[in-house]
């Protein structure tokens, strides 16, 4: 059944059983490496998307319910010729190692500090609850965080 | 102009006719593979590459082994005086690719930006084993790494240019590729000049002097990783984004319970699904492929599987005692033949158990490989992009797997997620072969959570330790013993050794089995799984190679059959043993009412050792005084510091850290609020990427220290996702940290990544007993076992 919905501001129409968890069409239809699989279960975040701008677990979440939505991958932020703020504080601060968990603390990181300029690191770290990091960058994701709200309140 | 020198390089190191032709072949075919394949030298974009790489250049992958001891296997030069290094050491977050590019910019005197790596491909690097046990940094700046034909090809490139310019060699000085007369910088030549696009065929000098690190300018500098804007940005492809043309989705099908064995496979079961559903069975293993990921996945939950019963498991809750019952394979580190004595004229014993349960690699993706398997016997051909630790084991022990030569057989490390050891990467790259071999098209695996952890790693093994130690009146220590036991059952896949895995063992490949015996004593020292503890002088055949000073021990490790899969998980043995001698040493310390770190003092004597330990409690501001702090009350929230020390395996990297934690004596709960890490691995390559070690080490050391032990029912595993396994997560307080990095230029590069997480759960059970006077002696300190703890505690001071 073909789903129409845009990926990164650009619109896109697949045909899939509208069953399908929409990780397998960005990782496979689209061909987007952003996104991962991680535990299939909502567990850890690694799959994280934006939602109409609204963090969600892309490795449960059925096409049927994305139809007409604008989905963005850490992809539609920036590229690294031109990074969003917030990948230019996570490569500043070298927040990560394998980095394959990346889109969790991002993308919650960013919306969480974009509606909330003024949040201190422990509500920051709140945002965040229940990610899962297993190489346990935390620290640095952290900071650059900390480093992103300093940039969004300049 | 360029070669006609070349003899002159050869009069230390002669070319046997074999080794020319092996390189003459080896060099050729990959030349030839270069220059059809330019896409490859252009960085990690693997996409392009891998349109080139596909079925019908599988010829292209049956080269010859690349030999180690040749310059062109590690290194060339172009033209446009741009530089490729090849290397078998892979990365895997930990950073070492960013170390190489400096090591080649450093020795070679060229830019960072001039660098092209390719490193892990069977087919077009130097056989460099494993990239595990701490083991990157001292092989390549070792006497058979990257490090030494980096300085053969500079002494080579340099001679070169002498008969070019006409100058002695020792008048002449480099910068950026570009050799000149010192005098007269005018008068100058370029490495591309010199020999750009064509071999050195030169061996590799082993008298050829590597640069001194105190003369390092870009190795110690905090170069960024090179790879981490592309991670950020999502452009980064790791192994689970591996995409051919015809490339089709599988997923296994593994047992419901642990022994079971296939009856029948019911094919019908999913003939009525959609992708073309393909079924898969060799023996035990059974997986199914279908056009996408999404259908092969229902198709797993589909299909219908008559298995056998499994084999009963022994009880979790008395499998520590079940260790001890088993027949064992026995082995000393050290045994001095004066330990009786010693302990009967001893004025005090102590004596404790400690026990760690198996652990997880866990690794946040689960993996996956894509295989390209094209027929089997003597022509067929196989290339998989697989995360492995070991390309070159993966090669030989797939190629026994498959039943095709081993010539035919290209393994392509891709990175996936961090492994730490022996996760799920060679498994699922033997599910990726059987699948394709079995299609006859490329065929990509991801393992489902489930399947990674219940049925995909190998698990890092439980242990259980019994010490005793006898002190002299002054509160010395005169005599030491230890006896653990823990257990195995596989580990990497080798070349006639397929089973030591899960997929190997369930198509049919045998698992070799625990032969117990041994026992004998020790002909040399090796404290490579840190048995012995710190304060061991590890005396053996009248050589003591310990870095303490207690010279009477006896350390017995018993290994018996497991009945799970094991395998290395980072710092794999030693963090158990060290969690064990470290608690000891702070228990014993204690009894004779003494500061835990100047009590250790007293019992050094390596240097090192002493350093970082003196290090690390320097800058935590260590409060002097004995264990457990004075006038902490006996219930609500109280704090305590702890400390461990080790050098890892004996003789690779030094490390000590200070813990401060808070313990919840009303709940259980220990929280970590502050560490300090010391550490000493000798030159540091890249102070950042260094400090990003220690600091996820000691992160994921305190998750193994709170959180983690894989659990089973009478069955089957029951830890099969991040509930039933649970780990450190976002959302709880992070510690604050502090790493002290002892720069020695003077000493040769040791391991750095397993240093830290070595010690973390020492320090935390001795920041508990500090806060508490409790002594927890089993991981993972949930809050039931701190409970179970404070509630003995006046049983066990002393």
């Amino acid at each position: 059944m073909p789903i129409t919905f845009s990926v990164n501001g650009e619109s896109r129409t697949v045909d899939v059983d509208p069953a399908t968890f929409l990780l397998y069409v960005l990782m496979e239809d689209l061909q987007l490496n952003g996104p991962k699989f991680g535990c299939g279960a909502a567990q850890c975040g690694a799959c994280t998307v934006l939602v109409d701008g609204v963090p969600i677990r892309s490795c449960r979440r059925p096409m049927s319910t994305v139809s007409g939505r604008e989905v963005t991958t850490i992809e539609g932020l920036g590229t690294t010729e031109n990074p969003h703020p917030i990948q230019t504080a996570f490569i500043e601060e070298q927040a990560g190692q394998c980095a394959f968990c990346i889109s969790g603390p991002m993308l919650y990181g960013k919306v969480f500090i974009d509606q909330n300029p003024g949040a201190t690191e422990d509500q920051i770290i709140q945002a965040l609850n229940g990610l899962i990091c297993r190489c346990y960058s935390h620290l640095r994701m952290v900071r650059a965080l900390v480093r992103y709200a300093q940039e969004v309140r300049r | 102009m360029k070669r006609t020198h070349g003899t002159r390089f050869f009069t230390t190191a002669e070319i046997t006719n074999d080794a020319r032709l092996a390189l003459e072949r080896a060099g050729f075919s990959r030349r030839d593979f270069l220059k059809g394949t330019g896409a490859l030298v252009v960085g990690f974009s693997i996409a392009g590459r891998l349109d080139k790489l596909g079925a019908s250049n599988a010829a292209l992958a049956a080269t010859l082994d690349v030999p180690l001891n040749q310059v062109d296997s590690w290194i060339a030069i172009a033209q446009d005086e741009s530089v490729t290094g090849y290397t078998g050491k892979c990365e895997f977050g930990q950073g070492f690719r960013t170390v190489q590019y400096q090591l080649i910019a450093d020795e070679l005197y060229v830019p960072l930006e001039r660098i092209t790596l390719v490193v892990c491909d069977t087919a077009i690097t130097p056989d460099q084993g494993t990239t595990s046990g701490s083991q990157s940094h001292p092989t390549e700046f070792g006497p058979n790494g990257l490090r030494q034909a980096l300085a053969t090809a500079r002494e080579a490139l340099f001679a070169m240019a002498s008969d070019e310019l006409g100058v002695p060699v020792d008048q002449l000085s480099v910068r950026d590729g570009v050799i000149f007369v010192t005098a007269d910088p005018s008068q100058q030549v370029t490495y591309g000049q010199l020999i750009g696009g064509e071999r050195f065929n030169l061996m590799v000098n082993a008298d050829a002097v590597p640069k001194d690190p105190s003369q390092y300018t870009v190795l110690g500098t905090s170069v960024p990783r090179y790879e981490i804007p592309a991670k950020m940005t999502g452009e980064f492809q790791y192994v689970q984004h591996v995409r051919l043309p015809d490339m089709l989705h599988g997923k296994v099908v593994r047992p419901p319970v642990v022994g079971a064995t296939v009856i029948d496979v019911d094919e019908h079961s999913v003939e009525h699904l959609p992708g073309n559903v393909r079924v898969v069975r060799v023996n035990d293993f059974v997986g199914v492929v279908a056009d996408k990921e999404w259908q092969a996945l229902q198709a797993a939950m589909v299909l219908q599987v008559t298995w056998s019963e499994g084999v009963a498991l022994p009880p979790r809750a008395d499998f520590y005692n079940y260790l001890r019952q088993q027949p064992s394979r026995d082995s000393y580190t050290v045994l001095n033949d004066d330990v009786d004595q010693r302990f009967a004229e001893a004025a005090s014993i102590v004596a404790a158990t400690y026990l760690s349960p198996y652990q997880m690699h866990g690794s946040i993706g689960s993996s996956g490989a894509v295989a390209d398997v094209q027929g089997s016997g003597p022509n067929g051909t196989a290339t998989i992009w697989s995360a492995t630790q070991g390309v070159y084991p993966q090669r030989d022990s797939v190629a026994l797997l498959l039943g095709i030569p081993r010539e035919n057989v290209r393994v392509i490390f891709v990175e996936g997620s961090g492994c730490y050891g022996l996760n799920g990467a060679d498994t699922v790259s033997f599910d990726a072969a059987l699948l394709s071999q079995a299609v006859g098209q490329p065929v990509r695996v991801q393992l489902t959570r489930k399947d990674e952890m219940a049925w995909g790693e190998n698990y890092g093994p439980p242990y259980s330790i019994d010490l005793r130690a006898g002190l002299n009146q002054a509160g010395d220590i005169i005599v030491w013993e230890y006896e653990g036991w823990t257990d195995t059952k596989g580990n990497r896949p080798t070349a006639t050794t397929p089973g030591n895995i899960i997929t190997g063992a369930l198509a049919g490949f045998p698992t070799p089995p625990l032969v117990p015996g041994g026992g004998d004593p020790p002909t040399s020292y090796s404290n490579n799984g840190n048995a012995d503890s710190s304060y061991g002088a590890g005396c053996v055949r009248g050589t003591c190679g310990g870095t303490g000073t207690v010279s009477s021990e006896r350390i017995l490790t018993h290994t018996i059959q497991s009945p799970f899969f094991t395998g290395p998980l980072r710092a794999p043995g030693r963090l158990q043993n060290t969690f064990a001698n470290e608690s000891f040493i702070d228990e014993i310390a204690a009894s004779v009412q003494a500061d835990p770190i100047q009590y250790r003092l007293r019992h050094l004597s390596d240097p090192r050792l002493i350093d970082v330990l003196n290090a690390a409690a320097n800058a935590a501001n260590w409060d002097t005084r004995p264990s457990p702090k004075p006038g902490n009350p006996p219930t609500g929230i109280v704090t305590g510091r702890g400390v461990a020390c080790v050098l890892y395996e004996g003789n690779n990297g030094y490390s000590a850290m200070v813990i401060e934690v808070e313990v919840n004596q009303d709940n259980g709960q220990v929280t970590v609020t502050r560490v300090v890490t010391s550490q000493d691995s000798g030159p540091v390559s890249n102070p950042d990427g260094l400090r990003n070690q220690m600091e996820g080490g000691t992160l994921q050391g305190i998750s193994r220290a709170l959180r983690e032990e894989v659990n089973w029912d009478d069955q089957k595993i029951t830890s099969i996702d991040w509930m039933s396994y649970p780990v450190i997560r976002f959302g709880g307080r992070l510690p604050s940290m502090d790493t002290v990095l002892i720069n020695r230029l003077d000493r040769l590069q040791m391991g750095a990544g397993e240093c830290s997480i070595t010690v973390v759960a020492g320090a935390i059970a001795n920041a508990i007993f500090d806060a508490t006077g409790a002594r927890v002696r089993e991981l993972p300190f949930t809050p039931e076992r701190v409970l179970a703890a404070l509630a003995e505690r006046g049983q066990i001071r002393k």
